[in-house]
């Protein structure tokens, strides 16, 4: 019976080329603004570490107090005093301050690179690797103890690795970062978690992961100058470039992650976090009540506003057409089943069920949506091939042309035409034999 | 003609009416706002920077393993990097002036203070960017100075970057807001806490911080030379001769010391259209896609108007011929479906610029929007009643060339 509805369905839509290929332009276009303004989100909103990021927390403390902020929240970093303080107290299961670092590593007598390369790094502690799982290709992190020694020991990614020492492992060599010698103890594999939720700024995109991690005791004990984002209380001027004074002042610029595998442990720290406040002000520091926040990843990437704020419009935009798209195509429908008002109740007087109109003409829309659905996936793929046309080249590469993507248009276009179908088909299985063939 | 009898016909045909007014409303609320944002963007495009833009070019670099701290021997080694730098480029053929400055509009790196007229910081405060540059800065920049006077060489201090300098320039808002009868050359003020004087004024300075804020255009020229490990300089090509200028400067540079880093994209030699381009590459996208999504939505919504009342006028056939055997001219037919899509057109477009100030409503709740103006809306209305009868002059003509003798024919 199918066979004989799609055959049907296909002279139909035949006899109305025109009106046909407005249907099908309409779902296609609907379809595929929708997918393509959904790839950008989809790559741009991932969790860059689901596994985990409900048990990672961001601890906020207010250390500017209520009229020196620029919002009613606590400011999005930490300040060097607290977040030294938290490290000391060790209260959480894993935790690292972390802060960006941006040295150079120097052409020496063995090394591949004939003049220095540019680094993007981080300064953190031994926790670091472990909590956020970052994978190793040789070698592994340091220990707690070298933190504590401020050991020159670095962390370096796949890339840096081959661009220094060629192929193979370098655990164990040596590399010149600003003039300085450091061990290598583990080379990551190729890692780069979108957004960038560890860094100050509180989550970027970037096309390349990080190079290199150093111990953070030790780099602040070389005056290894904070590369990322800072924030100075209002009225109060930044230090900019004298690291030492950055350390000594309320500004804050180190991001800090804690790792809270229960519930309990997240009362606890919370807990925690108010009770050092507290003491704080008791101490005289703070001149108001603890006012902490502790967010886990999810959370405080939506806080941050990660995702641009166009990226969603543009997506809420693309559906808004695609719904016109589909009340359009209702319409259309409407129109194309009713003309053949006389055609239903002539298979209706000759034994028709009203499940045989609704099969019939559901076919029919769905071979629309099919027509649609191919559009839609051509214009998608240009699409979503365009959109470094518009977009920074770093949330441009996030936007993946996938199955699941082609899958999803598909089945979007599919579903989208048959419920633009329902309306019309019922329609026209109300249609009453006797009235249309008495008319004259 | 009167209403009535088209009133009465469409109630014949209520969804498909319906389904018309609600394509049409939707379209609207939809073309609206975009067209709001599309008109945002290209109005954020085409703000002024100050800056006299074409032959200016920006150089950022890193010195890589420099040293940190303010130790006075290694500020004086930076410093050294730095002016010999500036007199390389001032050399070269294609360049007319050359200087050192700590950033530029648009480029989103910026420091900011507080400008106040007591050291306590209490009373008028003005939030403004601070730019660090030696005494080639405002003219290389093509800043037009409107009152007092360029820096001296030697008010031109050099070292880590702090708002403390004796003199400084600001641009014509800071001195408006702190100043509003207008006397703010040679008045005294405090940036954080800190002396200064006000030695001169230019017209107008955008501030680094591409987003819109309120202070916009209120930016600070501090006389000094920020050494360190980043350095940044400003040059300004004779006309025409950008590129050559690029070129000569690069090679100079790396010719002088090869120990410095460019890394692209962020750091590097780069001409300020570029620079423009690159910082408006999101608004015009955006304005791009909206665009896209308009003319979509027209088309589609278009389309669908002229389908459904062909359909209409088809159903319809015997009905139109009875009415011109009964005397009715082509042009009452015309008319007719004219102004039942005039109707049609205008039930939607009422309920649609109430959806576009929902939908705006909603936008400014849950992102950076702001008030959509009327105009965009009444703006909105027209084209949907224009687009309709645009959509409807092929089927309404087809009607009125039904001939009467239609109804007496048989199906």
């Amino acid at each position: 019976m199918f066979g004989y509805y799609l055959e049907l369905a296909v002279r139909s839509l035949r006899r109305s080329p025109g009106l046909t290929a407005l249907m099908i332009l309409s779902i296609g276009f609907g379809v595929a603004a929708s997918m393509t303004t959904y790839s950008v989100f989809r790559g741009l909103s991932g969790d860059p570490i689901p596994w985990k990021s409900s048990r990672l927390f961001v601890p906020q403390i207010d250390s500017w107090g209520s009229g020196e902020r620029f919002h009613d929240e606590p400011p999005d970093a930490l300040d060097y005093a607290d977040a030294m303080a938290l490290m000391r107290q060790h209260r959480a299961a894993r935790q690292s301050a972390i802060y960006a670092i941006s040295p150079s590593a120097m052409p020496t007598g063995t090394s591949r690179n004939r003049s220095p390369i540019m680094l993007d790094g981080y300064a953190v502690y031994s926790e670091f690797f472990p909590m956020l799982d970052v994978p190793f290709h040789y070698g592994h992190g340091w220990s707690a103890d070298d933190d504590v020694n401020e050991l020159p020991l670095a962390v370096i990614s796949d890339k840096l690795n081959r661009q220094v020492f060629g192929d193979g492992s370098s655990v164990g060599k040596t590399i010149d970062i600003d003039n300085h010698d450091y061990r290598i103890v583990g080379v990551t594999r190729d890692w780069n978690p979108q957004p960038r939720f560890f860094d100050v700024e509180g989550g970027y995109y970037s096309i390349d992961g990080p190079d290199l991690f150093l111990s953070f005791r030790h780099s602040v004990a070389i005056n290894m100058i904070n590369a990322g984002w800072d924030g100075c209380r209002k009225g109060t001027s930044d230090p900019q470039g004298d690291f030492v004074g950055l350390q000594n002042s309320d500004c804050v610029w180190i991001a800090y992650m804690a790792e809270l595998d229960d519930v309990a442990a997240v009362q606890r720290y919370r807990q925690y976090l108010d009770d050092y406040a507290s003491d704080q002000q008791k101490a005289g520091r703070f001149r108001w009540a603890p006012n902490n926040r502790l967010r886990d990843v999810p959370a405080f990437l939506d806080y941050e506003h990660v995702v641009p704020s166009d990226t969603k419009v543009s997506l809420l935009v693309a559906q808004g057409l695609l719904i016109v798209c589909l009340v359009n195509t209702v319409g259309l429908l409407l129109a194309k089943f009713l003309r053949r008002s006389g055609e239903i109740a002539v298979r209706r007087a000759l034994g028709a069920s009203r499940t045989a109109i609704y099969a019939q003409f559901l076919t029919e829309a769905g071979v629309i949506g099919v027509g649609g659905g191919i559009l839609g996936l051509l214009f998608t793929v240009m699409g979503v091939l365009s959109v470094d046309q518009v977009l920074p080249a770093s949330y441009a590469v996030l936007a993946r042309i996938d199955p699941s993507l082609l899958l999803l248009t598909l089945l979007l276009a599919m579903t989208a035409t048959l419920l633009a179908g329902v309306y019309p088909t019922y329609r026209a299985s109300r249609v009453q034999p006797a009235w249309q063939l008495k008319a004259p | 003609m009167t209403v009535h009898p088209i009133l009465a016909a469409l109630r014949r045909h209520k969804v498909a009416a319906f389904l018309i007014v609600l394509q049409i409303a939707l379209t609207l609320a939809i073309v609206a706002n975009a067209m709001f944002i599309i008109g945002q963007r290209i109005e954020r495009m085409d703000r002024p920077t100050g800056l006299d833009e074409s032959g200016l070019i920006r150089i950022l670099q890193q010195w890589p393993g420099a040293p940190s701290g303010d130790d006075v021997g290694n500020i004086e080694q930076l410093d050294a990097l730095q002016r010999t730098d500036l007199d390389t480029l001032r050399g070269l053929p294609d360049v007319l002036d050359v200087a050192a400055s700590t950033s530029i509009p648009l480029l989103s790196g910026y420091t900011t203070g507080d400008i106040t007229l007591n050291a306590d910081q209490k009373g008028l405060s003005v939030h403004a960017a601070y730019y660090y540059g030696d005494q080639h800065m405002r003219p290389t920049l093509g800043l037009h100075l409107i009152a007092g006077r360029d820096f001296a060489a030697s008010e031109i201090r050099h070292g880590r970057a702090h708002a403390d300098s004796p003199v400084i320039i600001v641009s014509k808002p800071v001195a408006d807001k702190l100043f509003p009868n207008g006397n703010a050359l040679g008045q005294a003020v405090y940036q954080d806490g800190k002396p200064s004087t006000i030695v001169g004024i230019v017209e107008r300075l955008q501030t680094p911080r591409r987003a819109d804020s309120n202070w916009a255009y209120n930016s600070v020229l501090e006389p000094l030379r920020q050494d360190d490990a980043y350095m940044s300089y400003v040059m300004r090509a004779r006309p025409g001769r950008e590129q050559a200028a690029m070129s000569e400067a690069r090679k100079a540079l790396f010719a002088v010391n090869p120990m410095r880093l460019m890394p692209e994209p962020w750091a590097g030699i780069h001409a300020f259209s570029e620079i423009r381009a690159k910082a408006y590459r999101s608004d015009r996208g955006m304005a791009l896609l909206m665009s896209v999504i308009c003319v979509i939505l027209l088309c589609v919504t278009a389309a669908g108007i002229v389908g459904l009342t062909s359909f209409w006028v088809g159903q319809r056939t015997r009905q139109i011929g009875v009415r011109r055997a009964l005397g009715a001219r082509k042009i009452d037919i015309l008319r007719y479906f004219q102004i039942e899509n005039l109707l049609i057109a205008g039930g939607g477009a009422a309920i649609g610029a109430l959806l576009a100030f929902g939908l705006n409503e909603w936008l400014m709740t849950h992102y950076e929007m702001t008030r959509l103006p009327v105009l965009y809306v009444a703006i909105g209305v027209l084209a949907m009643l224009a687009l309709g009868q645009a959509a409807v002059l092929v089927p309404a003509r087809r009607a009125s060339n039904v001939p009467p003798v239609v109804a007496t024919r048989s199906v």
